[in-house]
């Protein structure tokens, strides 16, 4: 035992002091999530990590009303998210009134507890956005 | 080397299904194993491959192997693969193309599990949800039904499809399945009985959702010649095509567009027919939205149009595109990976006339389609009506 891959790792450890990794390409520059051993796009093998900048908008979401298992208390809202760095990932959208979330509604990088995994990358619906019509 | 126009299905079998409470997965698989060697009018010695797919509820290391030791088979070839879904289909072409090679002369292709009564309601919850990615994705609780519900709310976002559209798929399924005396659920339902029913992950409500039962079901396949000395007529395989463009939801570059626009054209090209020449389709409807968006990107339909089209009645009993004849995964049977094996065994009746009050007036050509993931990996297969030699 003892092995464990690096770019997971270095994922989690970034999650750890608050700050979301993703890569970027230095062959081609575009930046990929989940984070891998070699570009998605152009098969290079020369990755950098960059931190979000933490501004996202919503792609889709859905209400979990019947949770997966006891350590998710339903409802929740199960969101992808893309960032502005051109990455998708899966999410919650969290904050007062998450159900209000809607396709496009723009959302910034939080970090919450999530089940029985500690911490994760959350987001809530930007503060420059509430009360605004979606757009 | 064989033709795969020379392939022939010669032999299905279907276990019980619904809820059975009295054999486990591998008793099952070998029943329909054994249940398929015997309705081809084979012996269990004619038999020179086994391919199955693994139990989700009582995983087999060596699953194929096993299932031949028990049914006393001592097959040449023996393949297991991980996971149903699309690959079901995948199965089938593979068990195809051993025979066209020589690999093989006669091949059985058995699937079963039992989801409903060996395996808690909670713990299958988890296993079906694991195939989310186990780091990216799994942490945040998404459910099967909630991937689902991500794509059929980008869909209603692009192309302003609506939750009646959605519950047409149930409104479908259950006109057949009141037809179909081993359809686990066979009371009609109504559009307003579905979007009624219990919110499981908005916009998706119960009757969104796929059932889950038990059962098993097998076919054998081998080479046309054998197959006009043997008791049915031959069903043969026309065309196949497979469409992989991600495997978790959080990578698809679109929401609403799968990869079974590749394998639908590959499966119609190769077969040498127009998707306007297909006479009955049997779909992959785990959930209300993979259905909608299977009858778009295989052509029956314009995106956006699926639910005008289910809305219309053609997909219904007496329509001009009957779709899932058994009730499909949303009535019939939906043991886990074994899903998509329902829809051919039950094309395969069709074939043969005994479908009874589903019974189709003309069949040519059938249009079976099967994904797995999360809409992710596609198999499509074309069948036509063989001659008796």
């Amino acid at each position: 035992m003892g092995g464990t891959d690096q770019v997971n790792q270095a994922y989690a450890e970034g999650i750890d002091a608050g700050r979301l990794l993703i890569q970027q390409c230095l062959d081609c520059q575009r930046c990929q999530f989940y984070p891998r051993i070699t570009c998605s796009h152009c098969a290079g093998d020369r990755l950098d990590w960059t931190e979000s900048r933490g501004g996202g908008v919503v792609v889709s979401f859905t209400v979990v009303r019947r949770g997966v298992s006891a350590d998710f208390i339903a409802p929740y809202v199960v969101a992808l998210v893309e960032l502005d760095e051109g990455v998708r990932m899966m999410t919650h959208i969290v904050g007062p009134d998450p159900e209000q979330v809607q396709i496009g509604t723009p959302v910034v990088l939080t970090f919450q507890p999530v089940g029985a995994a500690g911490r994760l990358p959350v987001f809530s619906p930007s503060p420059l956005q509430q009360g605004e019509a979606s757009p | 080397m064989r033709a795969l126009s020379d392939i022939a299905i010669v032999g299905s079998y279907e276990t019980t299904l619904g809820v059975v409470t009295d054999r486990g997965p591998m008793a099952l698989g070998v029943e329909a194993t054994l249940g398929a060697i015997a309705d081809a009018g084979l012996k269990p010695g004619d038999v020179d491959g086994l391919i199955t797919c693994n139990s989700l509820v009582v995983p087999v290391m060596y699953h194929a192997e096993a299932t031949a030791e028990y049914a006393g088979l001592t097959p040449g070839h023996c393949l297991s693969v991980g996971t149903g879904g699309g690959t079901t289909f995948t199965a089938l072409r593979y068990a195809a193309a051993a025979i066209q090679t020589g690999l093989a002369h006669t091949v059985v292709v058995a699937m079963a599990d039992s989801m409903r009564s060996f395996m808690t309601r909670d713990r299958a919850m988890m296993v079906q949800s694991s195939s989310g990615h186990p780091i990216y994705e799994q942490p945040y609780g998404p459910t099967v039904p909630a991937y689902y519900a991500l794509i059929a709310r980008a869909h209603m976002a692009t192309y302003g499809t609506t939750e009646a559209d959605f519950a047409e798929a149930m409104v479908s399924s259950r006109a057949w399945a009141s037809l179909n005396p081993t359809a686990q659920y066979r009371e009609p339902v109504s559009v307003d009985d579905v979007l009624n029913s219990k919110p499981i992950a908005d916009p998706l409500k119960l009757l969104d959702c796929s059932i889950v039962s038990d059962g098993g079901a097998a076919v054998v396949l081998t080479s046309l010649d054998r197959a006009h000395h043997l008791p049915h007529p031959p069903v043969m395989v026309r065309g196949y095509g497979e469409g992989h463009h991600y495997e978790h939801i959080s990578q698809a570059s679109s929401l609403t567009t799968s990869a079974a626009v590749d394998s639908g054209k590959a499966a119609l090209a190769q077969a040498g027919i127009g998707v306007g020449e297909v006479d009955l389709a049997q779909l992959y409807d785990c959930f209300s939205p993979a259905l909608l968006i299977q009858l778009e990107d295989l052509g029956f339909c314009d995106k956006g149009e699926a639910g005008a089209l289910l809305a219309s009645g053609a997909t219904r009993p007496g329509g001009q595109l009957p779709v899932n004849t058994h009730g499909g995964m949303l009535s019939h049977c939906h043991p886990g990976n074994p899903g998509a094996m329902f829809g051919l065994t039950e094309a395969i009746r069709q074939y043969r006339g005994t479908a009874g009050d589903r019974q189709l007036d003309r069949l040519e050509h059938t249009l079976l389609h099967a994904q797995g993931g999360i809409m992710s990996s596609h198999a499509t297969l074309i069948l036509g009506r063989g001659d008796r030699g």
